[in-house]
């Protein structure tokens, strides 16, 4: 892993807006915080070129929380909102913040459209395994047997593999962190935020009011047990058959990323009217 | 992810004097997020505890900023690089923080800053191999041990907490 | 030879037959030598092979709705033609035109009286080399309209040169066959020589072409497309032309995220539009709220089509208004507007854009099926001045205020990537800063402001059409309104004057406007497609009436012709 190489000019606390967080204290989104902030002053992004795009949930309250400019859209709709403005804007560094809620279940088709399209972006869902901000219902990254009010007794449901479905769906880049490990996930979202095309970042985010259980996640993560591979394919056996808490860059590829340009002709308004003319 | 100090040994002072800079820093700056999120859930008494613990750090960044002179700690402790992978040694663990905590679980997480802090030193003792180093790491050392006794002297004021000091009549509400 | 001032064709065919590809040659050529005219079509439910007919009407002067009945009607086959209907109907002066083995007449031509003469244009095609039944046909209709074949060739090169030498033959051959077998045949009617055309560029263009290019002079420069019936000619028109000039057009995966890109491009600065029909604004409703909410311009079109829920989606109707009226929730005003005709679409495309960027609010434009899809024979459009002028925040001194009362309502606008200016666009409920509140006095000074900034705004006349006068109006909106203009240019030629009012801005409404419009008149016809009547009701809600109010209302799919509005003028007038 590269050293860290701060730039004196840019400190996190540049990065973080003077707004208090609504999230209830123990959260792991106060680390993800901290993260961004650690990685884009390392990156030394300026804040006025940068976009937090977020949906709803706890998770999607960040963009608001840094001085970054942002945008808190409508539940799953993040990544097509960020693809417009990134498509329209490829000066700016674009940032979608999401949860395993609004980014797995109503943003899902999107998720996996986004992963296709393979624009330059990083898309960080943080995942707790709860829709938190609605008290706590199941999400598509819950385990089958845990009790809650929408479905007494657990979903009977498998959760599925979200890293996966990015590999098979052609993000470029995936990896998973532990808000925990905040300087870990700083490094992590650095290369994710580097790396061309779709980068897709997981991390684990305990809630601390509907998941009190995931207290344990800090002794059950470890780092992954091989390095980076290159191969989507090797990736995906891989993390199919782990345990889901291997820590680090999973998948690192080179597909090209997708931009179409925007500049380049200039032709005359009137030269559109050739085809019409009589 | 763990907060066991780093194995490579420190050979100036410099280095040493960045890594302690950078411990009080990181813990000034912990027990501020604390106290900010104390403030927004109108934990009024934990908010002035952490504060207060934000302040003592903060003296002892000072300090140690006097002892560098004209040097950029900061700088230095980020071009150490220490701590990728977890945090430093006396910054505690937000994820420990409840809306309903009480002194007693604040100074309980200092405790644990502290005395990592304090490991971190005495293993600096142990390893260094240059005297003016070891000489400087013992001065922390005898430092951290004096915030040790200091938490463990306030602990004495605040009983632990019953087993239901997280019980809340009021259920969550959902915001979005 | 009597002279007519219009004189409509139809000809049909299964798929294979060719038979639209002979109606767009006809309308073009026709339309080439100085005609106005107007072409529509309707099919049958089948991707390929189908029944298909082409719906032509050439005038002396413009025309912008199909005639009442088909003067020459041409069936290289009538399989399934039955399913047309009343869609083209024919008189007892008509003349039809039918291949003995193309099947049965339907029975609405039968029943109608109509003169049949049997062609075999099916085995004529088959005599000539490479021939064709569509060129057969296109002879037949040229023979018969008098036109010359020196107008026709023109276009047959033109359209066919891709496919060689050979073609080109083929078809001129198949041309020269058709005009000689009616060589002794008489329609009974010409077409009266069309009004001098003067200097004026002209075009042959259909609506949905319009709407991009209205769109694209507008200042947009970024679309996001998902395909539906009948709007992806929109999209389609844009996907080569958007890049020329800067633009990207992309794909997206589906209605929710088209929406939603759109807001994206235009929170990053640049003016955006999406096209759609009934299905797909109703997925959009909910990020049309997220954009008003957030205060971001963007433009949708909604090409109407016949509803509710999948509907028929090759047909018009008029009954999305309540949807893109009252189709938010909260409270959250917003524009709609609608243009009346195929060339009315650049224009009010192109205002739309212009009034979505200047008050930082959506605007739906209300299109249909039959102007989006209609090709017609238009003036070259005026060039107007009408382009997206958004207040951009530049000047940073203290802390900025993305949603800041101001006079007119309209705060500056800050784009990513200006420094000083970071902000985070919301759909909570916000103070001037943009920071989420549930204060009383936030909520309501931005509903205050949101709503201030479009009633206060000076909209000109382009507000509506309103032409004529007289104490009974015709009130109409969309592509009726052609219709209407038609049904009361034959009424007044009696002496009676009526006035039509249709607008083109249905939100926000215009009282004050409105009244005067109709200061003086007495009697109010309201005409429009949809069987809920909801323009009626919207008209009810939002304005004073005159006392005497009649309704003429229908839905899809056939649309409402000048013949049945003038009867409605006329059994009122007495």
């Amino acid at each position: 892993m590269s050293a860290i190489e701060l730039r004196p000019t840019c400190k996190p606390a540049d990065y973080k807006s003077e707004v208090h967080p609504i999230w209830c204290p123990g959260c792991g989104d106060y680390h993800v915080l901290m993260a961004f902030t650690r990685a884009f002053a390392q990156l030394g992004l300026a804040p006025e070129n940068t976009v937090v795009v977020s949906g709803i949930g706890c998770s999607s309250r960040v963009p608001a929380y840094t001085t970054c400019y942002g945008f808190h859209g409508v539940h799953g709709r993040s990544l097509a909102l960020a693809t417009g403005l990134k498509v329209a804007r490829p000066d700016l560094t674009v940032i979608v913040a999401s949860g395993d809620g609004d980014g797995y279940s109503i943003g899902g088709n999107h998720f996996l459209h986004a992963c296709r399209r393979n624009i330059d972006m990083t898309y960080v869902v943080m995942d707790n395994r709860v829709y938190g901000m609605t008290k706590g219902q199941p999400s598509p990254t819950t385990e089958p047997d845990f009790d809650t009010a929408l479905s007494p007794g657990g979903t009977g449901l498998s959760p599925f593999h979200p890293l996966v479905i990015a590999l098979a769906s052609g993000a470029n880049f995936v990896a998973r962190a532990f808000s925990g490990a905040p300087n870990e996930t700083a490094s992590i979202l650095v290369e994710a935020i580097r790396h061309p095309g779709f980068s897709f970042v997981e991390i684990l985010s305990p809630c601390v009011t509907f998941r009190p259980d995931e207290r344990e996640w800090k002794s059950l993560v470890h780092s992954a047990p091989v390095g980076v591979t290159h191969d989507p394919a090797k990736a995906a056996r891989r993390i199919m058959t782990d345990d889901g808490f291997n820590i680090g860059i999973l998948y690192s590829g080179d597909r090209r990323p997708y931009q179409p340009r925007m500049e380049g002709q200039n032709v005359d308004l009137a030269d559109l009217e050739k085809d019409f003319e009589l | 992810m763990s907060k066991t100090p780093s194995e490579r040994p420190i050979t100036n002072i410099a280095d040493l004097l960045a890594l302690a800079h950078q411990i009080e820093a990181d813990a000034v700056q912990r027990y501020t997020e604390f106290a900010e999120q104390m403030e927004t859930h109108n934990n009024q008494e934990l908010v002035k505890v952490f504060r207060d613990l934000a302040r003592a750090e903060g003296i002892h960044a000072a300090e140690i900023r006097k002892m560098a002179g004209d040097v950029d700690l900061v700088a230095q402790a980020q071009r150490l690089g220490r701590w990728n992978k977890g945090d430093s040694p006396e910054e505690a663990d937000l994820g420990a923080a409840h809306y309903m905590m009480t002194p007693w679980h604040a100074l309980q997480l200092a405790l644990v800053g502290e005395k990592q802090a304090l490991a971190f030193f005495t293993s600096i003792v142990e390893s260094a191999k240059d005297a003016k180093i070891k000489e400087m790491a013992a001065e922390f050392v005898e430092e951290e041990a004096e915030h040790v006794n200091l938490v463990y002297r306030l602990l004495r004021k605040y009983p632990q907490p019953a087993d239901e000091w997280s019980e809340d009549d009021d259920p969550p509400i959902a915001q979005d | 030879m009597p002279e007519a001032d219009s004189i409509s064709i139809a000809i049909l065919g299964s798929g294979g037959a060719g038979a639209l590809t002979a109606g767009n040659f006809l309308l073009e050529a026709a339309c080439a030598a100085g005609w106005h005219g107007l072409l529509t079509r309707t099919v049958g439910p089948q991707i390929r092979g189908g029944e298909a007919a082409a719906l032509v009407r050439l005038a002396s002067s413009p025309v912008e709705c199909l005639a009442e009945h088909f003067d020459l009607l041409i069936g290289i086959d009538w399989l399934n033609a039955h399913r047309f209907g009343a869609e083209i109907e024919t008189a007892p002066h008509s003349l039809v035109i039918s291949d003995p083995r193309g099947g049965d007449l339907p029975p609405v031509v039968g029943r109608s009286g109509a003169r049949v003469v049997e062609v075999p244009i099916k085995e004529m095609a088959k005599a000539i080399p490479g021939g064709r039944p569509n060129m057969i046909v296109l002879g037949i209709a040229a023979g018969l309209l008098g036109l010359a074949e020196d107008i026709l060739t023109p276009v047959i090169e033109k359209r066919l040169a891709g496919k060689g030498a050979a073609a080109v033959e083929a078809s001129r051959a198949g041309l020269k066959a058709g005009m000689a077998a009616v060589a002794d045949l008489d329609l009974g009617r010409r077409l009266a020589p069309a009004e001098p055309v003067g200097n004026a560029k002209r075009w042959l263009v259909s609506g949905n072409e319009t709407t991009g290019l209205g769109a694209i002079r507008g200042g947009v420069r970024f679309a996001a497309a998902y395909p539906i019936t009948p709007a992806s000619e929109i999209l389609e028109w844009l996907a080569p032309n958007l890049p020329k000039v800067g633009g990207v057009l992309l794909q997206a995966e589906d209605e929710l995220a088209a929406i939603n890109m759109i807001i994206g491009a235009s929170y990053g600065g640049t003016p955006a539009l999406t096209a759609t029909s009934g299905p797909g604004l109703s997925l959009m409703m909910e990020a049309l709220g997220l954009a008003t909410a957030s205060e971001i311009p963007i433009v949708v079109i909604d090409v109407m089509r016949a509803g509710p829920s999948t509907g028929i989606p090759t047909k018009s109707e008029q009954a999305d208004l309540n949807i893109a009226v009252y189709g938010f929730h909260g409270d959250a005003p917003h524009l709609v507007l609608a243009p009346q005709s195929v060339g009315d679409c650049l224009f009010t495309t192109q205002w739309g854009v212009h009034l979505a960027e200047t008050l930082q609010v959506p605007a739906i434009v209300l299109s249909d099926q039959f102007t989006g899809q209609a090709v017609a024979a238009i003036d070259r459009p005026a060039d107007i001045a009408f382009v997206g002028q958004r207040s951009t925040a530049v000047d940073f001194s203290g802390t900025y205020k993305r949603y800041a009362a101001t006079a007119g309502g309209v705060s500056p606008m800050a784009i990513p990537g200006t420094r000083g200016g970071q902000y985070t666009a919301d759909g909570l409920t916000h103070n001037e800063r943009g920071d989420p509140t549930s204060s009383e006095s936030d909520h309501r000074a931005q509903l205050d402001k949101r709503l201030a900034k479009l009633e206060q705004f000076a909209y000109g006349d382009h507000w509506a059409t309103i032409e004529g006068d007289g104490e009974l109006a015709v009130i109409a909106w969309g592509s009726l309104t052609g219709a209407a203009r038609e049904a009361i240019q034959r009424v007044c030629r009696s002496g009676l004057d009526i006035r039509l009012l249709a607008p083109r801005l249905l939100l926000p409404v215009q009282p004050e406007r409105f009244a005067g419009a109709l200061a003086g008149v007495k009697r109010l016809l309201v005409v429009e497609q949809s069987h809920g009547a909801q323009f009626h009701r919207y008209l009810r809600a939002h304005y004073d009436l005159p006392a005497d109010v009649r309704v003429l209302n229908r839905p899809g799919p056939l649309p409402i012709k000048p013949s049945e509005i003038e009867q409605a003028i006329m059994r009122w007038s007495s």
